[in-house]
């Protein structure tokens, strides 16, 4: 049962981290709760067929199937991501004064929604097939009861949904001023760390040789087997032993972000300063 | 008030095609260089049963790529994994997957299944 629940736990947390700094990052957007529950149900739908084709995908590719096939996702989630950050740039001003004004949501395009909802479901499908393929194991066995089985998973269900709320909330309580460039900056980081991953994956099936030995260690200080090194990890991508290329594609990942949100943020309007009251 | 931005929807950003199609390409790129050469590199490999690998204990050689073969002959899956060495690799039920190791530094590394932590433990010095 502790085992169901540590994994269960570990696997929603890591996911419901980046669903909270989704959310959180997209106040305000018309449609973003149907978007993000839609999200959701696809990565569960996904997860289970993953689980289910899980050793074919893995023999696929001369062996390197599970690496190329994360890789890709995690680098369409980075592209999903990204469009995200540069749409919100673009309305967060717009955005911050309507939900001043009337505490309403602000109509947004189709395709920024279906950017949130497909980041939203990589993230569940990644990390649910694991839970799926746990629990399918722990069946087999027959060594825990379905009983055991389910209040284990329930209690870790709800143990990391409870810690992704909190983060949700702490972004929450940020004052709209200051929110968006917080989840702006946030979910950069955030996909920046995934570009990471994917990089790690396409070098772990022998695809990617180059600048592919680690730069430091600084698994003494924080080790990324740790919670806190866990969160982070998700969270701002952070890494106790990275290899140059994949420090390369987190800088070039976050610059190019930064750069065209930056480029393409709302122009200042004038009677934004003036808008406080 | 809120059809104010009906119109605006943020079309694809172009820059953002040219990034994915330049990561696309150098995926290729490498995929269609040759292999390392095939005798810097040596195979191994480990079977897991009732959740144990076997072997649990390797000695491996500093500086040689390794392609580890795993044999999951238990009907369960496991997540074959070591943060030390930078993998994790589910592997279903009955079925075999391929792990590469870059050249190892001298040093000890450990390697587990994370869904049997209590049993699947083992580790590899590299000397």
């Amino acid at each position: 049962m502790l085992a169901a629940l540590v994994i269960v736990f570990r696997e929603v947390l890591e996911a419901g981290l980046i669903v909270g700094v989704v959310l959180a990052a997209s106040r305000g957007v018309q449609g973003r709760n149907g978007a993000v529950a839609l999200g959701v149900l696809a990565g569960v739908v996904g997860a289970t067929v993953v689980a289910l084709f899980a050793a074919r995908i893995s023999d696929a590719f001369d062996g390197r199937g599970q690496e190329l096939f994360i890789a890709g996702i995690l680098l369409f989630a980075v592209l999903m991501l990204a469009w995200h950050v540069v749409w919100m740039a673009e309305h967060a001003r717009e955005m911050t004064l309507e939900l001043r004004r009337l505490g309403s949501e602000v109509a947004a395009g189709k395709q920024s929604l279906f950017a949130l909802g497909a980041a939203v479901a990589i993230a569940v499908m990644r990390e649910g097939s694991e839970v799926v393929l746990f629990m399918m194991g722990i069946v087999m066995q027959g060594k825990d009861t379905a009983a055991e089985l389910l209040i284990g998973s329930g209690i870790g269900l709800l143990l990391g949904a409870a810690v992704s709320l909190v983060l949700y909330l702490g972004l929450a309580a940020i004052p709209l001023k200051r929110m968006f460039s917080v989840t702006g900056v946030l979910v950069t980081l955030l996909a920046a760390g995934l570009a990471a991953s994917a990089v790690q994956q396409l070098s772990n099936a022998g695809l990617l040789n180059i600048l592919d030995t680690k730069v430091w260690d600084t698994s003494w200080l924080l080790s990324q087997d740790s919670w806190p090194g866990r969160v982070l990890h998700v969270l701002i991508g952070y890494m106790d032993r990275p290899t140059g290329m994949q420090l390369i594609a987190y800088a070039i990942t976050a610059c190019t972000i930064f750069a065209m949100a930056y480029s393409r943020r709302a122009p200042a309007v004038s009677k934004q300063s003036s808008a406080r009251a | 008030m809120n059809f104010r931005l009906a119109g605006r929807t943020a079309a694809f950003p172009r820059s953002l095609v040219f990034v994915s199609a330049a990561a696309l390409g150098l995926v290729v790129a490498y995929q269609s260089v040759p292999p390392a050469n095939a005798s810097d590199e040596m195979e191994i490999e480990i079977s897991i049963k009732d959740h144990k690998f076997e072997p649990s204990a390797l000695k491996l050689p500093v500086g040689k790529r390794v392609k580890i073969s795993v044999k999951n002959l238990d009907p369960s899956a496991e997540e074959f994994e070591s943060k030390d060495l930078g993998f994790e690799k589910v592997i279903a039920g009955n079925s075999d997957a391929i792990i590469r190791l870059k050249p190892l530094e001298a040093g000890t590394y450990i390697f587990y299944g994370e869904y049997h932590m209590d049993t699947a433990l083992g580790h590899i010095v590299a000397e």
